[in-house]
Order: C-alpha cells, then sequence, then structure tokens
C-alpha cells in the first residue's frame, strides 16, 4: 500500500475531527458563558449548580467523561427503565463540549470581573437593569479579553478528539490507527497525523484570531 | 425645608470602621448650585455616591424630591428601599464622574443615546436628534461617530456630561469632573459646565478643587470637614471672610 492511498481514509477521519471539533467548541462556548456567568449569579441555585458543574468537569478526566457518557450512563439509564444509549458522535461532542465548557466558564468569569468596576457604576448611574448592564455595557468588553484564552481551549479541544476513537468513533486517530494495524507503517502514518493535527490547530488559531478581532474592532479604530 | 430638592437627615455612613458621614445634616434647594470644597477623604466623594444610589446608608435618611431615597414609607414605616423604588428615584439624578467612565466599546452616540434608549424606551431617532443637540451643547457635534479613546480627555468629559443630561435628571452630580484631566483641557470642561449652570434651572452638585470656577458658577458653597459640613456660605462669605479656622487653613494650603 503506497503512502498516497492512506490519505483518503485519513482525510475521511479528518472530517470527522473537525466536525467533532467545531460542534463540541460551540456547545463548550455555549456552556461556558451559560455557567461562568452562572457562577457570578446572585441566586444560589443558580451560583450552585455552576459551580457544581464546573468542579465536577474540571476535576475528573475527559476519558472517564467519554466512558462515562457512552458506556455508564445507557446502563444507568436501563436500570430506571430509559433508553440512554448515546451515538458515538453524541457522547463525543457531549463529553468534549462539557469538559471545555467548564474550563471557558472560569474564562468566562474571569473575564467579566476584570471589566473595571466604574463601568458598572456608570451603567447604573444611567438606571441600566442588571441584566442590560451585563449583556450591554460588560460582556461586550470582556469578550475581547476571553478569546485568547478561547483560542487556547479551542486547540486543546482538538488535541482532545482523538480520545473518542477509544469509543470507535471513525476520527483522523481511529483511522491512523485502523492504517497501521494493517500496514505496521507506522513512521509514515504518525508521521501525516502529526502534521494534519498541526495544520487543522494552525486553522483554528487563525480562525479564533479573527473572532477576537471581530469582537475587540472597536479598540482599534483609528489607531 | 419644603422647597429642598436635597436632604440629608442625620445621616451616617461606615466603611468597616471608619466613619465617613457623621451625622451628615445637608440641604441644597431645587435650582441651586452648590459646590462641595473639602480636605481628601473628608466624604465629599461619598455624598454624591449615596446619592446616585452607588452607595448605601447606615443611618439617618436622605430625601430626594420630598422623598426618601434610600427608603420607602410601607404600611407607617420606614423601610429599606426596594430595587423598584431606587430605580424609579435614580431618574431624578444624573452624575459625571472623576475618570469620565465613558463606555469604550460605543462610540460617542451611543454612548449617549444608549440609556435613553435602553432605559426610557425613546425611539432610536428621537435620541439621536436629543444626543445632537446635546453634542451640540457640549462643543463636540462633529465627533459623534469617533470611539472615546480617539478623544482628548476634555472632550470624553463633555461627553460624558452629555450622556448624563440625556437622562433629563432634574439633579446633576459632579465629582471632580476635571480632577483627572491634563490643566490645558480643564478650561473647555469648566467652560461647559459654567454655561450648564448659566442656562439651565438644574440643580447641580459639584465636588471641585477648582476654587475659582466654585466661586463663579456656586449659589452655595460647603466645606466639608472629617464627615460633617464645617462652614458654608455664599462665595464671597466663604472665600474672603471664613469664620472657621479650619476652613481658613485649608484655603490657604490650597490657593497658594
Ligand atoms: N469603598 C470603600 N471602602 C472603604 N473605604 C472607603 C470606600 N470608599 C471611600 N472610602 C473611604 O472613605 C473616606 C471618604 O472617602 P471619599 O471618597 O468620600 O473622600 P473625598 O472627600 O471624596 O476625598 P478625595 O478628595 O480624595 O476624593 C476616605 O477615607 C476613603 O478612603
Ligand atoms: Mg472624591
Amino acid at each position: 500500500m503506497h503512502w498516497s492511498e492512506y490519505l483518503l481514509p485519513l482525510a475521511e477521519g479528518a472530517w470527522v475531527t473537525v466536525q467533532l471539533t467545531v460542534y463540541s467548541t460551540i456547545l463548550g462556548g455555549v456552556l461556558a458563558f451559560v455557567f461562568g456567568i452562572g457562577k457570578l449569579s446572585s441566586n444560589m441555585a443558580i451560583k450552585s449548580v455552576s459551580v457544581g458543574y464546573i468542579e465536577l468537569f474540571r476535576g475528573t478526566s475527559l476519558l472517564v467523561q467519554l466512558f462515562w457518557l457512552y458506556f455508564a450512563l445507557p446502563l444507568a439509564g436501563m436500570a430506571i427503565g430509559i433508553d440512554l444509549r448515546l451515538p458515538p458522535v453524541v457522547a463525543g461532542v457531549l463529553a468534549l463540549g462539557l469538559n471545555i465548557g467548564a474550563y471557558g466558564a472560569e474564562v468566562v468569569r474571569g473575564a467579566i470581573q476584570s471589566v473595571h468596576q466604574n463601568q458598572r457604576e456608570a451603567a447604573r448611574a444611567l438606571n441600566f437593569t442588571p441584566r442590560q448592564t451585563l449583556f450591554n455595557i460588560v460582556i461586550p468588553q470582556a469578550i475581547p479579553e476571553m478569546m485568547p484564552s478561547f483560542g487556547n481551549l479551542a486547540v486543546q479541544n482538538l488535541k482532545d478528539t482523538a480520545l473518542v476513537s477509544l469509543i470507535s468513533l471513525g476520527d483522523l486517530t481511529f483511522r491512523a490507527e485502523q492504517i497501521r494495524n494493517f500496514t505496521q507503517d507506522s513512521t509514515t502514518i504518525y508521521t501525516l497525523l502529526l502534521l494534519m493535527y498541526f495544520g487543522m490547530a494552525l486553522v483554528v488559531t487563525v480562525v479564533m484570531h479573527l473572532i477576537e478581532r471581530f469582537a475587540g474592532r472597536w479598540r482599534m479604530v483609528g489607531s | 425645608m419644603t422647597d429642598a430638592i436635597i436632604r440629608f437627615d442625620k445621616v451616617v455612613k461606615r466603611f468597616g470602621d471608619l466613619t465617613v458621614l457623621d451625622e451628615l445634616d445637608f440641604e441644597v434647594k431645587k435650582g441651586e448650585k452648590v459646590s462641595i470644597i473639602g480636605p481628601s477623604g473628608s466624604g465629599k466623594s461619598t455624598v454624591l455616591r449615596i446619592l446616585m444610589t452607588l452607595e448605601g446608608i447606615d443611618g439617618g435618611v436622605v430625601h430626594v424630591d420630598g422623598e426618601p431615597l434610600w427608603h420607602e414609607l410601607r404600611e407607617g414605616s420606614l423601610l429599606p428601599a426596594s430595587e423598584a423604588h431606587l430605580r424609579r428615584m435614580r431618574s431624578k439624578l444624573g452624575m459625571v464622574f472623576q475618570q469620565f467612565n465613558l463606555f469604550p466599546h460605543m462610540t460617542v452616540m451611543r454612548n449617549i443615546t444608549e440609556a435613553p434608549v435602553k432605559v426610557l424606551g425613546l425611539g432610536k431617532k428621537e435620541a439621536q436628534l436629543r444626543a445632537e443637540e446635546l453634542l451640540d451643547l457640549v462643543g463636540l457635534a462633529d465627533q459623534a461617530k469617533k470611539f472615546p479613546h480617539q478623544l482628548s480627555g476634555g472632550q470624553q468629559q463633555r461627553v460624558g456630561i452629555a450622556r448624563a443630561l440625556a437622562m433629563r435628571p432634574s439633579i446633576l452630580l459632579f465629582d471632580e469632573p476635571t480632577s483627572a484631566l491634563d490643566p490645558e483641557l480643564v478650561g473647555e470642561v469648566l467652560t461647559v459646565i459654567g454655561r450648564l449652570a448659566e442656562e439651565h434651572d438644574l440643580t447641580m452638585l459639584l465636588v471641585t478643587h477648582e476654587m475659582r470656577f466654585a466661586r463663579e458658577i456656586s449659589d452655595r458653597v460647603c466645606f466639608f470637614d472629617r464627615g460633617q459640613i464645617r462652614e458654608e456660605g455664599t462665595p464671597d462669605e466663604l472665600f474672603t471672610d471664613p469664620s472657621e479656622e479650619r476652613t481658613r487653613e485649608f484655603l490657604k494650603a490650597i490657593l497658594d
């Protein structure tokens, strides 16, 4: 088998990896905002749930979370008579998104808190509601602060997708393993794997940079 | 007493062990322009921040427009104010901050229109017309599209004044509006404040270290010292012939 024949199956795997990364990063982003804001809530119930989620998913490994969702959840569901079997893609996206969301929530919380207190005071003096203050004044200023960390988390997330090959999802790593088992051509396969992940990470970095510039475009006007 | 738009009645404010306002009694009449002067830490900003509902009180009652600010009269007793009450009271006041506190992610126009649209429910067009008038008033008619960081400090502060006026407050609070400015930019801001004082029936409360300006525009000057009004009077009385030793010392130190 010539090495160029590896490319098609690898590309198929890469496509799965891309989808996993995109979906789980979006899910993680949404969760990050929901629970990052939730952690700052004055409502104790919301705050507790947010802290609970963040600590649970940061305090356990992604692998365990993935196995739990894929292997343990269906059994738990069976015990109470509900079908909780998840397709591998769903389990993968959920585990990755929940995991990255917990780290992202801390980034969101930190960025929101870093907005200067005098902005909140100005908003209060103008009689904005707390909700308007958060969404119109504080968060737009916090987003550019979050973006570098979000960029790192997105790259981290891309690399973490390799773990889903362990629940037989045909991602890039899984396909590479398949070909390697068949051809024993470890050097070529792993080199290609390395390059492909690196290429994808570059794309993720560039995309996050563009989002960062867009979110903070007011900072660059006229300078 | 009846025409007092602001009345502090034995107001106490503490930060931990530090008593910043010590049973302060203080009144401002409708339309009056009052300057507050005094040494650092004497509680000048605290008075304004309490009025703007940025800071609560630990004792006494603050009245604004005949109603308690931090309390609500319910079933015959004074209870701590609800957020709804504070919102209603807050709409009577506006504040100009020492550090301007403009919203950096919004253009000058949006800085001025955002609250009228979102809080007062004004139409966008109407809010923009009002903003244009105000920008004209503060001499920045051509800067509407800029962002705060593209303006000088003096221009930013004038936007701050326009932003506060856009909410049509009946009381405007200024906390050292020129202290953060380079000396050559102080004049343009004072000119705007002076014009407001002359042409509008706005009640103005101004904390300042600009003694000459305070003297020009004020109906009354209050000298604050350790959380109380040590001395007050017309600018002429207070600046030319203060009766208290502390006032004399303070004026001497600052005018030199
Ligand atoms: N949030 C706070 N926490 C603790 N202490 C505070 C706080 N705000 C003000 N203080 C203290 O209260 C005192 C009065 O403060 P205030 O800001 O009213 O003084 P000021 O007269 O405006 O002084 P300056 O001329 O320096 O602005 C000061 O000793 C200050 O350190
Ligand atoms: Mg002060």
